[in-house]
């Protein structure tokens, strides 16, 4: 059982994500379509908040609206004149995408409208605490994860190293 | 009132369909990029979902958001990387002008 204010923000958070989607891939001006993918990841942010993953709202704040779409204004504003507009797709490219999209949104929306109607209400869940995180993500045991952890580190070093030496002055 | 599943997992769907729709209709590599974290969060919002409503006592769906929104960050990062080279070297970041190495 919610509450009638959570159903609202629920409301709010459908539609900005629906809407703010929509706008990220149609606009013309590339600037704005960092701005609404920013938006689309709050909204996300929301959803998680509401779905009482506290941490992983946070993480998703900090590492995507505030790292990610960071970057992308970066490399936007050093690649490109932020008055331009993109150039008027073709329709022969822009139709079969459009059908090829809703085709899949069709077929996936009827499956899962086929298989998961009937988890209607949302279970209870204990609160979660950062204990229970740290355990979770420092053991070696069943449902911990230990090894993927050590391997996102190496992988993030080796992201630092080829960032450095693509992106380096010859 | 309740929210049933259903009510997450389709905007979830809807966003992932608007980041094909964007990666095969953009042209600006940057904007193919915009498109693929589009899908990406989509992929992310779907795995909590399924994680709070069936499972609500494990954290597995959790975590694997968790490691992909850090792999998402590793990507982008040197996608830009790759995307400042190619300007550097063609002046242009259109994937249809960049023929450079066809032959």
């Amino acid at each position: 059982m919610v509450s009638v204010g959570s159903f609202i923000a629920y409301l709010i958070i459908a539609l900005v994500m629906v809407i703010f989607s929509v706008l990220a891939v149609t606009t013309r001006k590339i600037l704005r379509a960092a701005t609404y993918l920013l938006f689309v990841l709050f909204a996300t942010a929301a959803a998680y908040f509401q779905l009482d993953y506290e941490f992983l709202g946070a993480v998703q704040i900090a590492v995507y609206a505030g790292g990610i779409v960071v970057l992308f204004v970066f490399s936007i504003l050093l690649t490109s004149h932020p008055g331009d507009n993109t150039a008027v797709l073709k329709t022969k490219k822009r139709i079969p995408a459009l059908i090829g999209s809703v085709a899949l949104f069709a077929l996936v929306a009827w499956s899962l409208i086929d298989r998961v109607c009937d988890y209607v209400s949302i279970p209870k869940m204990s609160f979660l605490t950062m204990k229970d995180l740290g355990t979770s993500l420092m053991g070696t045991g069943h449902g911990q994860y230990l090894l993927p952890f050590e391997a996102v580190s190496v992988l993030l070093l080796a992201c630092i190293i080829g960032g450095i030496v693509i992106a380096r002055k010859r | 009132m309740e929210i049933p599943m259903i009510c997450y997992l389709l905007p979830a769907l809807f966003m992932f369909c608007c980041g094909v729709y964007g990666f095969i209709t953009r042209k600006n590599m940057i904007a193919m990029l915009i498109s693929l974290e589009l899908m990406l969060n989509g992929v992310d919002l779907n795995f909590v979902v399924f994680n709070r409503y069936l499972f609500p006592g494990s954290l597995d769906g959790m975590m694997f958001t968790l490691f992909a929104i850090a792999i998402a960050a590793a990507e982008t990062a040197l996608a830009i990387a790759i995307i400042i080279n190619v300007f550097r070297i063609a002046k242009d970041i259109d994937v249809q002008d960049l023929t450079k190495m066809k032959f």
